[in-house]
């Protein structure tokens, strides 16, 4: 009797805890299982001549293109290229953007003068510019690097404006009355204010950076993952185009990832950015 | 340090468009002195004191420091606000030793360690109690080792027993740092604990200005305090109330942290 009332309690915990363990695999696999099982479909339909290679080609097939661009080195040669666009459009417009941000949020004149312009043109979609863009730099990297520049300005520099706009008031009056100079007053309070709404503005513009980079290259180009995929159309090399769309959506992945890094570093005093300590 | 500033506001006005907030308003305060400046919102104080730190400018009269005019910010005085306003992406004792040389880091430390929080040093302003924050402001104005504290209404927010917990602190500081204090409240019971001088603002006009002779630390439960308190009040109340104003000793002691009350008890 009493063993038994004793062994109760030690048994039950260990049990509940491997059934616990078995339900939290359980609810992780289970988003897995639609995505999974499509694959398995694509794949025997593929495998059964259900589905033209043409339109789309057997999920292997996929892999094992990727495998051979990866391993011929290819694959990371037009990698190389699309990145360094995307990258080098992002520092040129971005840069810009923030720059302007902070004239136009710190300095009274420069906003009357130039905010109403800016935020006319903001209207007009990077994308229409297209056959203008042709003209002026035809269809070199210079007008890649163009479109991708004047997608990326707007999201940084009205979120940077915006974003010093609304630095607390009574922050920059104790700062003032704490005797910082200017330039403290901006590196201590202003910009650490602001920084959260300029990388709302940074995460808007790499959304926007991979949009823009995709249409220029596929318009146009001699390399890069772009090049990758509308020379493989050519050859009905559907595996090769599978394979560009899903790198694409890797590196635009990877850059948000990267985004959301900053957020936590820059932001980690803030208690909605979880750690605080 | 060299002690407090002499004070000396002449014949100071302020006017906002129409509206007259301070008339000719005369004050001497001595070095050292603890000033409490009581009043119904809306009657001028907290101008007055925005006026002292050099944040307005006034409209006619003037504002000296030991005989020299005060004209805009001045390095010899700090302000404790209403609001902490500590910078929430700096940790505390950044917070504390905001506008200080590399060099003076460790008195930062040591002020830090006068308001009792010295091992928080590390933390983000967002994971303190109120109560805490207001101290971490103390520290800040404390560490410019000011010879005029200007405090404006800093324990408005707190509940009631950091508000008693925060009166002895700012007393045992000032009493080691001598400096002038003037302290803007509309609680009187706040102004009888720290003053030696209480003064009573009314339609921009100073209406009363009461010397306290009680012996520090004071006790609120004494009869002498009692009745200097009640003397004050009446005299807050005997004019009428206008519309949006609430009565002087409006206490909000209402929704402070709980976890506030570990350090005041």
């Amino acid at each position: 009797m009493n063993q038994q009332v004793q062994a109760l309690p030690l048994t039950t915990p260990s049990l509940g805890a491997a059934r616990g363990f078995a339900l939290g695999v359980g609810r992780r696999l289970v988003p897995w299982l639609v995505p999974v099982g499509l694959i398995v479909v694509w794949q025997i339909a593929s495998s059964l001549g259900w589905l033209s290679t043409r339109v789309l080609p057997a999920p292997i097939d996929v892999v094992k293109a990727a495998w051979r661009l990866t391993a011929s080195g290819e694959l990371w040669t037009h990698v190389k290229v699309s990145a360094a666009r995307a990258l080098t459009g992002l520092a040129i417009g971005g840069g810009l953007g923030l720059a302007l941000g902070l004239l136009t949020g710190s300095v009274k004149v420069a906003e009357t003068l130039l905010d109403s312009t800016l935020q006319m043109v903001r209207n007009i979609p990077a994308l229409a510019l297209i056959p203008l863009v042709i003209l002026w730099f035809g269809i070199d990297e210079s007008a890649k690097l163009f479109l991708i520049a004047v997608s990326v300005f707007f999201p940084i520099y009205l979120n940077t404006f915006h974003g010093i706009r609304n630095v607390d008031p009574q922050l920059i009056e104790m700062g003032r009355t704490y005797g910082l100079t200017r330039w403290q007053l901006y590196k201590e309070v202003i910009l650490p204010g602001a920084m959260s709404s300029i990388l709302v503005g940074l995460r808007f513009s790499l959304g926007l950076m991979w949009v823009i980079l995709i249409v220029a290259e596929t318009i146009s180009a001699q390399s890069g993952i772009g090049y990758l995929t509308m020379n493989a159309r050519e050859f009905l090399q559907t595996d090769i185009v599978l394979v560009g769309i899903l790198l694409y959506a890797l590196l635009g992945k990877l850059a948000d990832l990267l985004a959301r890094g900053l957020e936590r570093w820059w932001l980690r005093w803030h208690p909605a950015y979880g750690a605080a300590k | 340090m060299s002690g407090g500033v002499r004070l000396d506001i002449r014949g100071l006005s302020k006017r906002y468009g129409e509206r007259e907030v301070l008339r000719n308003t005369q004050l001497a305060i001595e070095p050292g002195q603890f000033i409490a400046i009581v009043g119904r919102s809306g009657c001028g104080k907290s101008t007055l004191l925005r006026l002292v730190a050099g944040l307005e400018a006034a409209s006619e009269g003037g504002l000296f420091t030991d005989g020299k005019a005060v004209e805009g910010l001045h390095d010899d005085t700090r302000i404790m606000f209403q609001e902490a306003r500590l910078l929430p992406w700096r940790r505390v004792l950044d917070n504390v030793a905001l506008g200080l040389p590399e060099a003076d880091r460790t008195r930062g430390k040591e002020v830090l360690a006068q308001v009792g929080l010295a091992e928080r040093g590390g933390e983000w302003p967002a994971r303190l109690s109120g109560g805490q924050r207001q101290r971490v402001a103390l520290a800040r104005a404390l560490v410019h080792q000011p010879r005029l504290l200007l405090l404006d209404e800093p324990l408005g927010a707190l509940d009631a027993l950091t508000r008693i917990e925060m009166h002895r602190l700012i007393e045992s500081l000032w009493l080691r740092h001598r400096f002038t204090a003037l302290l803007v409240t509309h609680d009187v019971q706040e102004a009888v604990a720290l003053a030696d001088r209480v003064i009573l603002i009314e339609d921009g006009r100073i209406a009363l200005d009461e010397n306290i002779s009680l012996a520090r630390p004071r006790s609120q439960g004494d009869p002498a305090f009692a009745a200097i308190e009640k003397r004050i009040l009446d005299r807050v109340l005997q004019k009428p109330a206008d519309t949006e104003s609430e009565p002087a000793n409006d206490t909000r002691w209402t929704d402070g942290p709980a976890h506030a009350l570990r350090w005041a008890v």
